[in-house]
């Protein structure tokens, strides 16, 4: 058992699995030499060489370009993309090559490829720096969208994601990279597509992602003191989703909330809600409440991130004055 | 140049062709090759055009992107590649597909949105593609596929082999940002892959020297990216064929990418929807005159090809084009089954469970 922070996972991860197929191979900008701009791939150019850890030019589509076409032809790819803000500078590549080629062709190829990219805010970086843009992996066909709130997770998710055949945009939060926790020893491999209950409770469901998890945890504490049980579950995955999970949990509950990151338009907490009040209608007990970022860019000075990017108060206060306008279930 | 023609491109100055190289008569090039690629240059042309036939018919629906005119681009580089060479083209992709040997059948079913077209029905006229025979993808959006023939050719580099990856794209790529970020990563990692810009003198409708910073919008980019500049007549096979094997043979010794500017006309519009006004018409009959097919023709017959060995090329084509196109109409429209398969790898499209 070691313990290991979010950002150490990541090279963790990769080595794990680069000394497991040979064939990997890893390229992105400062991910060599450097070590990546986040020191998330630290030591893999010393254990791994030059020719499976590569550093790239400031051109965003020749490195998924490049990932893909090798992917394709037999290769499986790590890609980095600095930032998932910059996703935007080679959208074409993702929402138009890697993710629909495989069905164009008719299943003539496939792209085991992963695209992992550091995501979200509460880094002061404002408005280019600092999105949470899962959502726009999300809802093309084709993608299968991560995002791991622990240093476990980091590992066994992206490890999951290496070995599936399918590409993965696989979202690092810059604001968990610190965080740090006990990783089993010897090879992990979690599952792509599960959720987890992190916490157990019987009176509301709160579904987060990412740097949300532990909010909605602390959040759930308080609202324990207030004599509200929370259930949260993380959803680690958005593509595959986990809905069996979360309906079971919303029938238990019978209230359903969604913590997002992302500011509110068509967040990925829609997408649940809707799937809740299709199939789980009948076990609510009052309606469905999403707490996200305001329909805003995220600006930089602290003091105006911290009001944008749902709190713990803000969490707490939303539903525990959903919960009491009701009363109790 | 009359200020009109800011607005009216048909007032332009018009570009003409140069004239044929008489010299290649005498290139070292076997007459087995030749004959192959006259065979190819009408496969591809009859071909086009009775897919032309297929859309005013209503058979073809969307649109098509024809080579007409084109065709000795393709037709040079099918016959220099290896069975293992990787081939990346645009929408306009027919005749770099059938270049390596796609089936004329499976090729015209899916023009036609039938169960037996070469994608099944799912990619149509812009998607042609059969890995097995090297065609790894036509790539509707400009650009991207220059960055991907790299993705495999750093593949072929990494597993030892000699593939070459070749992606062909038009003039109005060279303005694109992928096109420059593609050529500097081939370069800087010495990728075996050969880019092949046709250069057709117009982008879609719009000339490409009103809208490009040099006057040869491939060639004299090359020199950024520390490459040599490479201007070729791509109305003649044979030139072609020569560059091509050039440029392939540097490739696959491992001395890096090449960059190919191939000089060609559009006998007609960029697509289906366009009737091609723009162009100044005695530009475009100097260019019927310059065309590959009977340009082609009258070489083989100066090197002491029989007239009736040519002839019977022709009518065994143009019977293949006929039993392609009864191919294609027999085929059954795709149904309800295929709409969901191969989003993903188990052959699914499942994205919860």
């Amino acid at each position: 058992m070691a313990e290991l922070s979010y950002r150490d996972a990541v090279a963790y991860a990769i080595a794990q699995e680069m000394r497991r197929d040979p064939s990997l191979v890893m390229l992105g900008e400062d991910v060599a030499a450097a070590g990546g701009v986040f020191k998330t791939t630290v030591g893999l150019l010393d254990e791994f060489g030059p020719d499976r850890v590569r550093d790239t030019p400031i051109s965003e589509q020749a490195i998924l370009g490049a990932a893909m076409g090798a992917a394709m032809t037999g290769i499986p790819v790590i890609a980095e993309i600095m930032f998932s803000d910059f996703l935007a500078v080679c959208w074409d590549m993702i929402a138009n090559e890697i993710a629909k080629s495989r069905y164009m062709t008719n299943g003539q190829v496939s792209f085991p490829l992963v695209i992992r990219t550091a995501n979200g805010g509460g880094a002061r970086f404002g408005a280019q720096h600092s999105q949470s843009v899962e959502n726009w992996a999300m809802m093309i066909p084709g993608l299968k969208v991560v995002a791991p709130s622990t240093p476990e997770d980091v590992v066994g998710l992206l490890a999951a994601a290496i070995r599936d055949p399918d590409p993965v945009i696989f979202f690092e939060h810059k604001s968990l990279m610190a965080t740090k926790a006990v990783v089993p020893d010897g090879e992990v491999v979690d599952h792509l597509g599960t959720a987890h209950v992190v916490r157990e409770g019987s009176d509301v469901t709160i579904a987060a992602l990412a740097l949300m998890v532990p909010r909605a945890l602390e959040a759930a504490d308080r609202l324990a003191a207030s004599g509200i049980s929370a259930e949260v579950i993380d959803l680690r995955s958005l593509v595959p989703l986990d809905t069996r999970t979360l309906l079971e949990s919303v029938a238990k509950t019978g209230r359903f909330f969604t913590v997002e990151e992302n500011p509110r338009l068509c967040g990925w907490g829609a997408e649940l809600v809707s799937i809740v009040s299709e199939e789980a209608f009948w076990d609510l007990d009052g309606p469905s409440v999403r707490i996200t970022t305001p329909h805003i860019p995220l600006p930089s000075a602290a003091a105006l991130e911290d009001l944008a990017l749902p709190s713990v108060d803000r969490i707490h206060d939303t539903i525990e004055r959903s919960v009491d306008s009701r009363g109790m279930a | 140049m009359p200020t009109d023609s800011l607005h009216d491109y048909s007032l332009r100055e018009p570009r003409f062709p140069d004239p044929v190289d008489r010299s290649l008569e005498d290139a070292d090039i076997a007459i087995e090759t030749r004959l192959e690629m006259y065979r190819k240059l009408q496969e591809l042309r009859q071909f086009g055009k009775r897919a032309h036939d297929l859309f005013l018919q209503n058979l073809v629906k969307g649109t098509t992107h024809l080579s007409l005119g084109m065709e000795a681009i393709a037709t040079g580089f099918g016959a220099a590649m290896q069975p293992g060479d990787y081939t990346f083209a645009t929408y306009r992709g027919h005749a770099h597909s059938l270049a390596r040997g796609m089936d004329l059948g499976a090729a015209m079913a899916e023009l036609l949105g039938r169960e037996n077209g070469v994608l099944g029905g799912k990619g149509g006229s812009m998607h042609l593609t059969d890995v097995e025979k090297g065609m790894m993808g036509s790539y509707a959006i400009i650009g991207a596929h220059l960055c991907i023939a790299n993705g495999a050719a750093w593949s072929a580099q990494m597993r030892g082999t000699d593939q070459v990856a070749v992606a062909f794209f038009g003039d109005g790529t060279t303005n694109i940002g992928a096109f420059h970020e593609a050529l500097n990563m081939a370069k800087i990692w010495s990728l075996p892959v050969v880019f092949v810009c046709e250069n057709n003198l117009y982008m879609e409708y719009t000339p490409i020297d009103l809208i490009t910073a040099v006057d040869h919008p491939a060639a004299d980019r090359a020199s950024a990216y520390g490459m040599e500049s490479i201007i070729i007549d791509g109305n003649d096979p044979d030139a072609v064929y020569l560059a091509a094997s050039q440029a392939l043979r540097k490739a696959r010794s491992g001395d890096g990418p090449s960059l190919i500017e191939a000089i060609t006309y559009r006998s007609g519009g960029h697509s289906r929807a366009d009737p091609a006004k723009y162009r100044p018409k005695d530009e475009v009959d100097a260019w019927v005159e310059r065309d590959p097919i009977p340009v082609y023709h009258e070489r083989l017959l100066s090197i002491g090809t029989p007239e009736a060995e040519l002839t019977s090329i022709e009518h065994g084509v143009a019977d293949a084009i006929d039993a392609a196109t009864e191919f294609a109409k027999a085929g059954n429209e795709p149904g309800e089954a295929a709409l969901m398969t191969d989003v993903w790898s188990d052959g699914g499209s499942q994205w919860r469970n």
